[in-house]
C-alpha cells in the first residue's frame, strides 16, 4: 500500500480535546468540508476523558455533566459531521509556512500543506523539579493529574496517605477523588493566601470530607528514600518564605502536586510565533489569530480556562474565523493593543483588530474585594465595572463594543481600581 | 569460576568490565543496586576535563589526559553522545589571574594543548552571555561534555553483548580467599573469580575491608545540582568553571550533550553514603554562583534538582592498585569519568591483557531512532509500528525506542532505568504525561503486575494497589 | 435565629450564601444567591444535604469506566454509595447513559456509565 505523504488540506487542527473539536464543528458549520484533526492520544475528547466529576456544560449545555459526557457531546458533533481526524498522531514540527510534519504507524513520517492551522495542544502541569523543594526524590511524587490517570484511567491507586501541595482545581478534585477510592489526604496546602481553586471545589471536595486547607503553607522537605515516608511543611510569611518555627512532619506515602498548568507550545515556539511572557500562550488578536497569519489558537494552549464552556467558546471563534482566512474575508484594521497595569495580569485577546463586538478574558494577580474594573482609551474611561471579588482564580471577562473598538486610539488600557 | 568478578556497575567498572570482556575473558559484574550507574555515575558534572587541574605526576593527572584523550573514540564505538564544546575557567579578581597562570602552567605540564587566558573583551567574543563581574578566564578547547550514564549503561551493555554476566541486587557482604580465586557473597548467594575488581565507588572502602585492606578510606562529598530547560541550553557553548579551590572545581555552568543547562555542584563532606537528598540551602548556593559566572540564566527554567554524591579517598589521589589477584579502583571522584576509558585500558594491561579480535568493542546508539533520515525512519516505522507511536511529548521518545531499551543489555527493569536509557520523562513534563505508559510497557514487557512496576527498584512502587478494593 | 455562610456548589460561581435559620433548623431567608438554585441549594444543605457521586466502576474487560449517580443522593450516604459501585461490574459493551445500578445503596438513584468506552 503506497500512502500519499504530502497531504493538502484547507483547515488543520492540532489537537482533539474540547478546543480543537469545538473548532473543527465552527469551522464545519461555517460551510468548510476540508478540515483535519490530527491527536495524539488513541482517542478524542483530550484531558476530559479523565476528568469524570461533573460540573462541566453549565453554560454551554445548560446542564451539569462529568468530563467524558462533556467530551462525547462534541465527539459526536464531529463524527454527526463526518469531519476527518487522526488519531495516535503526534506532530513534530511546525513551519512559519503553515506546513506540519506528524507521525502516526499508519503514513510514518508525512506532511500536510494547511490553508489555516489551529493550535489546540492544551496544557501541561507545573512539576516537582521547577518547585525546588528540598529533600530525597522517592517514588510516590505525582502531579494532580497523572495522578488522576492512574486512578481514573488505569484504575490503579498511586498512594493511600497524601498530602497535597498547590489547591489548583485538579488538587482539589483529586483530593475527594482519592478520598471516595479509600485514600486519607492528610493536608492541602497552598502556598499562597488564598486558593487558586473554585470555591464550590473547596467546598464540596475539602469541606465536605473534613480536609484540611492549610493557606499559606508550603512543603520544604520530601522524606523517604523508595517510597514517600512523610513531608516537612512549614507556613511562609508575607514573602513566602518558611518560618521555621511552624515546621511540622506528616508521615504520608503520597504527595501530589497541583502547582499551576502551563500551555503547551513547543510547536508554537518552532513555528516562531510571538508568545505573551504572562499567559505562556500566543500573543493573538480578536479572532485568536498569532502574529502568523491563518495560524489560530485556542483552549488551554493559548491560556489557562477555568471552564471547558469557555474552552469551546474561544474555539468557535477561531474556527470561524479561520474560515474566513481561507476565504480571504477577514475585514482588518490597523491593530489596537490592549495593555494591562500589573492588577490585570493580562488579557486575551492581547490585540483587537476586527471591527466587531469583542469579548475580552482577564486574570487579575491577586484577591480583591469590592473593586472597579476600568478600561480606558487614553484618559478617558471607557469601562467602569464595580465587583464584589475578584481572584486570580476566576477568569474575568467585559466586552468591548464595536463603538468603542472603532473610537479607540492605538491601545486601551486595563486596570483594577 | 569466572576469570574477573567486577564489584560495581557504575562507569569505572562498567569499562573496566567492558576491557575484560573485549579480550576475551569471562566477566561477572556484581552490582548492589537494581539497575547499574546508580552512584556517582548517575549524578555528576558530565564533563570531559581537559586536565589541567590534577597535580603534575598524580594518578588523576595521568588518566584524566590519557581519558580526554580516549574519550571521543570509546563515545563513537558505544554510540554515546559526546562534544569537545570546550571549558572556560573564569576569575573575577587579580588574585584569580594568578590561579589560573597556575593552572595553565600546570595543564602545560601535564600535556593539555591549546590553553591560554583571555582577558573580558576577548572571551565576550567567545561567551556573549559570561557573568558581569568576570574579568579573565583561562581557555581550555579540549574539554568536552558526555552523558555519564549512557556512557556506564553503554559500556556495561558491549560487556554484556560480548559474553560479560550482569547480577544485579547483589550486595557484596563477604569475601573469601580460594585457591585461584575469590569467592564474593551477597547473603548466601555467591561468584568466584580469579580476579576480583574493586569499583564500588563510595563503598569501595568496605569492599577492600573485605579482604583485609585497611590503608585508606572513602567518604562521600554531597553535590547538588540543578538541570534546566533545553530552552536555555543555547545560554552558553562552553562549560563555564569557577576558580578551583580545596573542595573542588567549584560550581561550573555547562551545556549537556541532550541540550539542557545544568549547574551545580555545592560540595560538602558527608558521612551517610546513601544521602542524596538536595537542600534549601545547597541550591541557594547554586543559584548565587551560577548567577556570577553566566548572565542570563533563568532558575524559573529549572525543570529538576539532584544530589550526587562523589567518593572522595583518603589520599587525595586515585587509588588503583593490584595485590594478589585483587584490584582496587577507588577514590575516583572528579576526574574520575574523563579517566575511566585509562582506567580500564590502564587495568588490562596491569593484567597484561590485549582485545581479542573476534569480541565486538561497538554498540548500536541508543538513540539511533531519531538520528534516521526521514526515509530510514519511514521503512522502520513500516516494519515495527511502534517507531511512530510518540510515549514522551516532551523529548519524542517512541514506543519502539522505549521497546528497544527494555529488551537490551543491560535490561531496565524500573522507571528510572528507562528514563535514563531513553531519556523518556527527562523532559520539561518530567513524566507528568508519560509514566503512566511507560508503567505498562515495562509491565507487558518484564511479564509483572501493574503494581508490581517501581520507580527505581526495592519498594519504590509507583501504585500500591487497584481502586475499588474497599 | 441563626445565621449559617455557605458556598454554593451549583455552579462554578460559587456564590457565598448565607442562610438564616429559625429555632427549629428551618430556613427563613437566604442571601448571597446570584439565582434561585442558590436558594434551593441552601434550603437543602440546612436540611438534608445531597451530592452527586462520580467515580469509576469496574468493567468486564478488565479496567475502569466513569460513572455517576443519575441525581444527587443524600451526603451521608456517599461511602455506601461507592461500596456498591465498588461491588457492581459493568458489562463489556457499557456506553454514555446505560444503567448499571437501578437503586444504589437504598437511595432511590440510579448509577449510570458517563463514558463510551472503558479503559484499560
Amino acid at each position: 500500500m503506497e500512502l500519499i505523504n504530502n497531504i493538502n488540506c484547507e483547515l488543520v487542527i492540532i489537537g482533539g480535546g474540547p478546543a480543537g473539536m469545538a473548532a473543527a464543528v465552527a469551522a464545519y458549520d461555517a460551510g468548510l468540508r476540508d478540515i483535519l484533526i490530527l491527536e495524539r492520544e488513541g482517542a478524542l475528547g483530550g484531558i476530559l476523558r479523565q476528568c469524570i466529576h461533573n460540573g462541566f456544560g453549565l453554560h454551554r449545555f445548560g446542564e451539569e455533566l462529568t468530563g467524558p459526557e462533556y467530551a462525547a457531546r462534541y465527539e459526536d458533533m464531529v463524527r454527526e459531521r463526518e469531519i476527518p481526524f487522526m488519531l495516535n498522531t503526534m506532530v513534530i514540527e511546525l513551519s512559519e509556512k503553515r506546513v506540519i510534519t506528524a507521525m502516526n504507524s499508519e503514513r510514518g513520517i508525512f506532511t500536510v500543506s494547511a490553508g489555516a492551522v489551529i493550535l489546540a495542544m492544551g496544557c501541561r502541569e507545573r512539576p516537582k523539579g521547577a518547585l525546588g523543594i528540598a529533600g530525597t526524590r522517592p517514588a510516590g511524587i505525582f502531579t494532580a493529574g497523572t495522578a488522576q490517570k492512574f486512578v481514573n484511567m488505569n484504575g490503579y491507586m498511586p498512594g493511600r496517605e497524601v498530602v497535597i501541595l498547590g489547591s489548583g482545581d485538579i488538587g482539589l478534585i483529586m483530593a475527594r477523588r482519592m478520598t471516595l477510592e479509600g485514600a486519607r489526604v492528610h493536608a492541602v496546602c497552598e502556598l499562597m493566601s488564598y486558593s487558586g481553586g473554585l470555591a464550590r471545589n473547596i467546598e464540596q471536595c475539602l469541606n465536605d470530607f473534613d480536609i484540611p486547607l492549610l493557606l499559606s503553607h508550603t512543603v520544604v522537605e520530601i522524606h523517604g528514600r523508595e517510597r514517600v515516608e512523610g513531608v516537612t511543611i512549614a507556613e511562609v510569611d508575607e514573602s513566602r518564605r518558611p518560618i521555621p518555627e511552624t515546621k511540622r512532619y506528616i508521615p504520608c506515602d503520597t504527595l501530589l502536586l497541583s502547582c499551576g498548568l502551563i500551555p503547551e507550545n513547543e510547536l508554537t515556539k518552532m513555528a516562531g510565533i510571538e508568545l505573551d511572557r504572562v499567559t505562556s500562550g500566543a500573543v493573538v488578536n480578536g479572532d485568536r489569530e498569532t502574529d502568523i497569519p491563518g495560524v489560530f489558537a485556542c483552549g488551554n494552549v493559548l491560556h489557562v480556562h477555568d471552564l471547558v464552556d469557555y474552552v469551546s467558546e474561544e474555539a468557535k471563534i477561531a474556527g470561524e474565523a479561520a474560515v474566513r482566512f481561507i476565504r480571504g474575508e477577514a475585514e482588518k484594521n490597523a491593530g489596537i493593543k490592549l495593555t494591562v497595569d500589573g492588577r490585570v495580569r493580562y488579557t486575551v485577546p492581547q490585540r483587537i483588530e476586527a471591527v466587531a463586538d469583542t469579548k475580552v478574558y482577564f486574570r487579575v494577580s491577586d484577591v480583591y474585594r469590592d473593586k472597579k474594573i476600568v478600561v480606558r482609551d487614553g484618559e478617558r474611561v471607557i469601562i467602569s465595572k464595580r465587583k464584589q471579588k475578584l481572584a486570580p482564580g476566576e477568569m474575568e471577562s467585559v466586552t468591548l463594543t464595536k463603538e468603542m473598538i472603532e473610537n479607540a486610539g492605538e491601545s486601551l488600557s486595563f486596570s483594577i481600581e | 569460576m569466572f576469570d574477573f568478578v567486577v564489584i560495581g556497575a557504575g562507569v569505572i567498572g562498567g569499562m573496566v568490565a567492558r576491557e575484560l570482556a573485549l579480550s576475551g575473558g569471562s566477566v561477572c559484574i556484581v552490582e548492589a543496586m537494581g539497575d547499574v550507574a546508580m552512584g556517582a555515575t548517575r549524578a555528576n558534572s558530565a564533563i570531559v576535563h581537559a586536565g589541567f587541574d590534577a597535580k603534575e605526576g598524580s594518578l588523576k593527572a595521568r588518566f584524566n589526559v590519557r581519558g580526554s584523550e580516549m574519550m571521543e573514540g570509546v563515545c563513537r564505538d558505544l554510540g554515546v553522545k559526546y562534544k569537545r564544546n570546550g571549558s572556560l575557567v573564569v576569575g573575577f579578581t587579580d588574585e584569580d589571574r594568578e590561579t589560573l597562570a597556575e593552572l595553565l602552567r600546570r595543564g602545560e605540564k601535564n600535556g593539555v594543548k591549546g590553553l591560554r587566558i583571555v582577558e573580558r573583551e576577548e572571551l565576550l567574543s567567545i561567551e556573549k552571555n559570561i557573568g558581569e563581574g568576570v574579568k579573565y578566564a583561562l581557555v581550555a578547547p579540549s574539554g568536552a561534555i558526555v552523558c555519564p550514564y549512557e556512557l556506564c549503561i553503554a559500556s556495561v551493555g558491549n560487556a554484556m553483548d560480548n559474553g560479560a554476566e550482569l547480577k544485579c541486587n547483589f550486595k557484596v557482604t563477604k569475601i573469601e580467599k580460594i585457591e585461584h580465586g575469590y569467592r564474593v557473597f551477597a547473603g548466601e548467594s555467591y561468584v568466584e573469580g580469579a580476579v576480583v575488581v574493586n569499583a564500588a565507588g563510595v563503598f569501595s572502602d568496605e569492599i577492600a575491608a573485605l579482604v583485609g585492606i585497611s590503608d585508606f578510606t572513602v567518604h562521600p562529598r554531597r553535590g547538588e545540582y540543578m538541570l534546566l530547560d533545553k530552552e536555555c541550553g543555547s545560554l552558553i557553548g562552553h562549560t563555564v568553571f569557577r576558580c578551583p579551590s580545596k573542595m573542588g572545581k567549584g560550581i561550573l555552568v555547562s551545556p549537556t550533550v541532550d541540550g539542557n543547562l545544568l549547574l551545580g555542584p555545592t560540595a560538602e563532606d558527608i558521612e551517610d553514603k546513601s544521602d542524596t537528598a538536595t537542600s534549601a540551602a545547597g541550591i541557594a548556593s547554586v543559584r548565587a554562583a551560577a548567577l556570577e559566572q553566566v548572565a542570563g540564566v533563568n532558575l524559573g527554567k529549572v525543570i529538576t534538582t539532584f544530589t550526587g554524591l562523589r567518593a572522595v579517598g583518603s589520599t587525595g589521589d586515585f587509588i588503583i592498585n593490584m595485590k594478589d589477584g585483587f584490584i582496587n579502583c577507588a577514590g575516583i571522584e572528579s576526574p574520575g569519568l574523563t579517566s575511566a576509558p585509562a582506567i580500564a585500558e590502564y587495568i588490562a594491561s596491569l593484567l597484561g591483557l590485549t582485545r581479542d579480535k573476534t569480541k565486538n568493542p561497538t554498540r548500536r546508539a541508543a538513540h539511533y531512532f531519531r538520528e534516521l533520515s526521514t526515509e530510514e525512519k519511514n521503512a522502520l516505522i513500516a516494519k515495527r509500528p511502534e517507531f511512530a507511536h510518540v510515549i514522551c511529548r516532551c523529548e519524542t521518545v517512541t514506543e519502539g525506542e522505549i521497546l528497544d531499551a527494555i529488551r537490551a543489555n543491560p535490561r531496565p527493569s524500573d522507571l528510572d532505568g528507562v528514563k535514563r536509557r531513553t531519556r523518556a520523562s527527562m523532559g520539561r513534563c518530567q513524566g507528568g504525561f508519560c509514566s503512566p505508559y511507560i508503567v505498562e510497557l515495562l509491565a507487558r514487557e518484564l511479564g509483572v503486575p501493574f503494581t508490581a512496576v517501581t520507580k527505581c527498584g526495592g519498594g519504590s512502587y509507583i501504585n500500591i494497589g487497584r481502586t475499588k478494593e474497599n | 435565629m441563626k445565621e449559617r455562610a455557605l458556598t454554593c456548589i451549583v455552579c462554578p460561581r460559587g456564590c457565598p450564601l448565607t442562610v438564616t435559620l429559625g429555632e427549629g433548623g428551618e430556613v427563613l431567608s437566604v442571601t448571597g444567591n446570584a439565582c434561585k438554585r442558590g436558594v434551593e441549594y441552601a434550603t437543602t444543605e440546612c436540611t438534608a444535604p445531597r451530592r452527586t457521586v462520580t467515580t469509576t466502576v469496574r468493567c468486564e474487560c478488565g479496567g475502569v469506566i466513569s460513572v455517576k449517580t443519575a441525581s444527587t443522593v443524600p451526603k451521608e450516604k456517599i461511602f455506601e454509595v461507592m461500596a456498591h459501585i465498588n461491588r457492581t461490574v459493568a458489562p463489556k459493551s457499557s456506553k454514555i447513559g446505560d444503567v448499571i445500578i437501578e437503586d444504589v445503596a437504598e437511595t432511590g438513584v440510579a448509577v449510570v456509565v458517563t463514558a463510551n468506552r472503558a479503559n484499560r
